[in-house]
């Protein structure tokens, strides 16, 4: 028999949306559960956090959960729906169903990778997927780190290696200068803490050389990597390095709100004033409505969280913060838009999909997602698209919103007995 | 002191620290290369974060885990596709 | 060529309407090929794949030996992508009457002349190691195979089109009268015949036609080589595919070319979401353990659902629509599309051109339906 948790309120991800959310929730005090397929609290930008606190807002936050009456489920993952009200999820020691009367979607986002020669090459990850790998114990110290692609997660990345002994030897940002500095700007003009901590950054990036309008061209090296070539249009060079920590921005992990049948407007979980979807019950928060960083989460999860407990006049209070993180968001989207010259790194024999090794001349031939899916097995392993899905959704316009279940690859096993399922008895 | 971990990495015993992934386990055991992909091409860690299956490896016989989603616990038997 | 050269529009991209346009262009007619959506997307992306042949009536029998062999025929010609495979089939008997069905098997096979061969249990445990211990035997076809449809579908229509068939996707007829179809982009097209092969599409677009969606559930695995070597179907299938109104799961799982494993399937009438329905998906997936239990240590990454298009007794509808001249069905094939594609591409050439045929027609005619005229 699987067991199952039965919750009043259910969050589904335990990053900054998904714990103000259930902070506030906890409030009420109803019986609220956080649901996260990581070991431990704080999503990926507060990876760690609780074993080696960095940052102040963060240990403010945690702290909040600790006094808070919730039900953390670390280490389960949700791979699909059981039956309205349910969810099934997967943990070490099999299938366990989770039930709710009000659930709030913050599955955050993930870094978008794209394809260019040789970045297949071990060595070659994300910015974020570095930072990850190293928070998880990869040893980096005297590494030769190169930090590219887009946004001020690269900064961010940077500084961390740093910290832990890495050589960061260039930071490359797709995006002009010209369209960093209203965004500059507007930073000092409204954003006084968040002016302060870019400065900071900078200080603890001393030294090391941050390029925009830069990008790179390929990798390459016998197995491994051993190079990159950037460009800046212009010319282009190589730098040395161990590693290439490379992102393309951030999108969305839709899989679990298109699932359960939430609207997607342009890319985004549409969401109404208090953060409910197009489904009734079923809130989003965080990344997934719109990429906005850290006070767009927080804000948000807080509003989904009072909102699905019957406290719409806390909820309101937010709604002004909620305002301005969303204009800072835009701003911030807008200054870190990806080049069109990024279209054109792939060569045709560059892999795109690299669960089924399909190239980038397979897939362009194909007049859709669906059709070069069925006709090269792009996005068909197990990864399920998540990355050449976001990748080809830049380079041809491709809309991915279909969703298969389950939304993570899981044991057959997790199929089977379930109390919702007579069936499975006969 | 931080407590270590014994495991084993294509038969190698490997000492790790607490708190420490399988994936970053096989990178201090030496290891580049996790798996091989459908074309035969050696793959390593990319996301870090458990969404792109390319740092799959075997986990005490069990293959297809993603390493990065994985701590290590005391002797764990991992196997790289290069083993 | 003594057939004259007249225009013909296929309704329908799927591995049914591009076997058809491919047999119709090489026959030396001007094909238009006409679907809304990708090739192969409909029930030829959610099929399993499985040419193979069905004994349980003589005409299906002798359709699916057509068309399997016309497959066989095509192996040296089909390109990788289509991953097609000799794996054969073994019908796995669990119990006796599974076993008597198993000699009755072997009798009909023996009679038409095709290679089959008899497993006792010792015989199976060795050809399929993870299959449970104590079934009693099965019986094993060698010559079935299976194969990735949508890229089967995508290569017989480049050969239509190496033979001047055009192909409009992202269009659909949205009104065909016996000498003209009108497209959703407000285009017409002059033809003398058409052929539907729009598989549960048919019924919607002409009421009176005897389909029935009956939907399937599947579930694919990631890549574990040898796993299960042939197409493994429970001899109970054939009562549940074709006895009861009622919802039915069966063990059927095949080995694919690339090391992953299929897994199905269920079979429902009057459910009309495409969504998978987590309970149907179990049953599939316990009723394929209890014959493989080590399945459930495998790790699924897709499931999926489809609409097989269902005829009351079983065979297609092949042949003239009697209430227009000049409309001609391709449908129905309920499960076994991907195999009779081709036989029944071969009868469609049969009816437009007059020619001698190698199957009999009759079994397959719309008219054998009294329903499909008045209600037309």
């Amino acid at each position: 028999m699987t067991p199952e948790r039965q919750f009043d309120v259910l969050v589904v991800g335990a990053g900054p949306a998904g714990l103000a959310a259930a902070c506030c929730a906890a409030e009420s005090g109803r019986r609220v559960g956080v649901v996260d397929d990581n070991p431990d609290l704080g999503g990926q930008i507060w990876r760690g956090e609780r074993v080696h606190p960095h940052h102040k807002e963060a240990g403010a936050w945690l702290q909040r959960v600790r006094t808070a009456s919730l039900d953390f489920l670390p280490g389960m993952q949700v791979i699909g729906q059981n039956g309205p009200g349910r969810l099934l999820a997967e943990t070490a020691d099999g299938a366990c169903e989770l039930r709710f009367e009000r659930l709030i979607l913050a599955p955050g986002a993930r870094e978008r990778f794209l394809p260019f020669p040789g970045w297949t090459l071990p060595g070659v990850l994300g910015a974020g997927g570095l930072q990850a790998m190293v928070k998880g114990g990869l040893p980096i110290e005297g590494r030769r780190v190169v930090v590219a692609g887009s946004g001020p997660l690269l900064l961010a990345v940077a500084a961390y290696l740093r910290t832990r002994g890495a050589k960061a030897s260039l930071i490359a940002e797709q995006a002009a200068w010209s369209a960093l500095l209203p965004f500059g700007l507007a930073l000092l003009r409204t954003q006084p803490d968040k002016t302060r901590q870019a400065l900071a950054l900078r200080w603890a990036l001393r030294g090391v050389p941050y390029r925009t309008d830069c990008w790179p061209m390929r990798a390459d090296g016998d197995g491994k990597l051993a190079s990159v070539t950037l460009t800046n249009g212009r010319r282009t060079w190589s730098v040395p390095c161990d590693y290439l920590a490379c992102g393309f921005g951030l999108v969305p992990n839709l899989e679990l709100p298109l699932l359960m049948g939430c609207d997607v407007r342009a890319g985004f979980v549409a969401v109404d004033e208090m953060q409910q979807t197009s489904v009734n019950g079923v809130y989003g928060a965080g990344e997934v409505t719109g990429i906005g960083g850290l006070d767009k989460s927080l804000t948000e999860g807080q509003i989904a969280g009072y909102a699905a407990t019957g406290q719409p006049a806390k909820a309101r209070r937010l709604v002004a913060a909620r305002k301005r993180s969303q204009r800072f968001a835009a701003t911030l989207n807008t200054a870190f838009a990806l080049r069109d010259e990024l279209r054109h790194v792939a060569a045709p024999d560059t892999l795109v999909c690299r669960c089924e090794d399909v190239s980038y001349d397979r897939v362009r031939r194909h007049e859709s997602w669906r059709a070069a899916k069925l006709q090269t097995r792009c996005g068909m392993g197990p990864c399920q698209g998540r990355v050449c899905g976001a990748a080809t959704e830049f380079l041809f316009g491709w809309p991915t919103t279909s969703v298969r279940p389950p939304i993570y690859p899981t044991a057959l096993a997790n199929f089977l007995e379930s109390p919702a399922n007579p069936a499975s008895l006969a | 002191m931080p407590e270590t971990i014994r495991i084993k990495v294509n038969g190698v015993a490997v000492d790790v620290p607490e708190h420490t992934n399988v994936a970053a386990a096989v990178t201090r055991a030496g290891h580049v290369h996790f798996r091989r992909s459908v074309t035969g091409q050696p793959r390593g860690p990319l996301c870090g974060m458990g969404i792109c299956f390319e740092c799959r490896v075997t986990i005490d016989g069990q293959p297809h885990r993603r390493s990065c989603q994985v701590l290590c616990r005391p002797g764990m038997e991992i196997q790289t596709d290069d083993a | 060529m003594s057939v004259p050269t007249c225009q013909v529009a296929v309704l329908g991209a799927g591995i049914v309407g591009a076997a058809c346009a491919r047999a119709l262009a090489q026959a030396d007619f001007q094909v238009v090929i006409i679907d809304p959506n990708p090739i192969g997307s409909g029930a030829t992306a959610a099929g399993m794949g499985h040419i193979l042949l069905i004994d349980d009536s003589p005409a299906q029998f002798a359709l699916t030996q057509n068309s399997r062999q016309q497959w066989n025929d095509l192996a040296p010609e089909l390109p990788d992508d289509c991953e097609f495979v000799k794996c054969g089939t073994l019908w796995l008997a669990a119990d006796e009457d599974e076993l008597d069905e198993v000699r009755r098997k072997e009798e009909r096979f023996r009679a038409a002349g095709v290679a089959a061969e008899v497993l006792d249990t010792r015989q199976l445990a060795a050809a399929e190691p993870n299959l449970r211990a104590g079934l009693l035997g099965a019986f094993f076809i060698p010559d079935d195979r299976v194969i990735y449809p949508p890229c089967a579908a995508r290569w017989m229509i480049e050969e239509a089109q190496r033979h001047g068939t055009q192909l409009r996707t992202g269009v659909s007829a949205i009104e065909v009268t016996g000498k003209e179809v009108r497209l959703s982009d407000g285009s017409r097209i002059s033809v003398e015949f058409t052929v539907h092969a729009t598989g549960c599409g048919t019924a919607k677009m002409l009421p009176g036609v005897p389909i029935r969606p009956r939907k399937g559930h599947l579930i694919i695995t990631d890549r574990y080589p040898g796993f299960v070597r042939h197409a493994l179907l429970e001899l109970g299938y054939i009562k549940k595919a074709h006895g009861t109104d009622t919802d039915s799961v069966s063990c059927v799982v095949h080995p694919r070319r690339t090391g992953q494993v299929l897994v199905g399937s269920s079979r429902q009438f009057d459910a009309e979401s495409k969504d998978v329905d987590p309970r149907m998906l179990a049953r599939v997936v316990a009723r394929a353990t209890e014959f493989l239990p080590g399945l459930t240590r495998l790790s699924g990454i897709r499931a999926w659902t489809g609409f097989r298009a269902a005829t009351p007794d079983g065979l297609p509808l092949i042949g003239p629509y009697p209430e227009l001249p000049g409309l001609y069905l391709a449908t129905g094939h309920e499960g076994h599309g991907i195999t009779t594609s081709l036989g029944t591409a071969e009868l469609i050439v049969d009816h437009l051109t007059g020619r001698t045929p190698r199957l009999p027609l009759e079994p397959y005619l719309p008219a054998r339906f009294s329903g499909v005229p008045a209600h037309a």
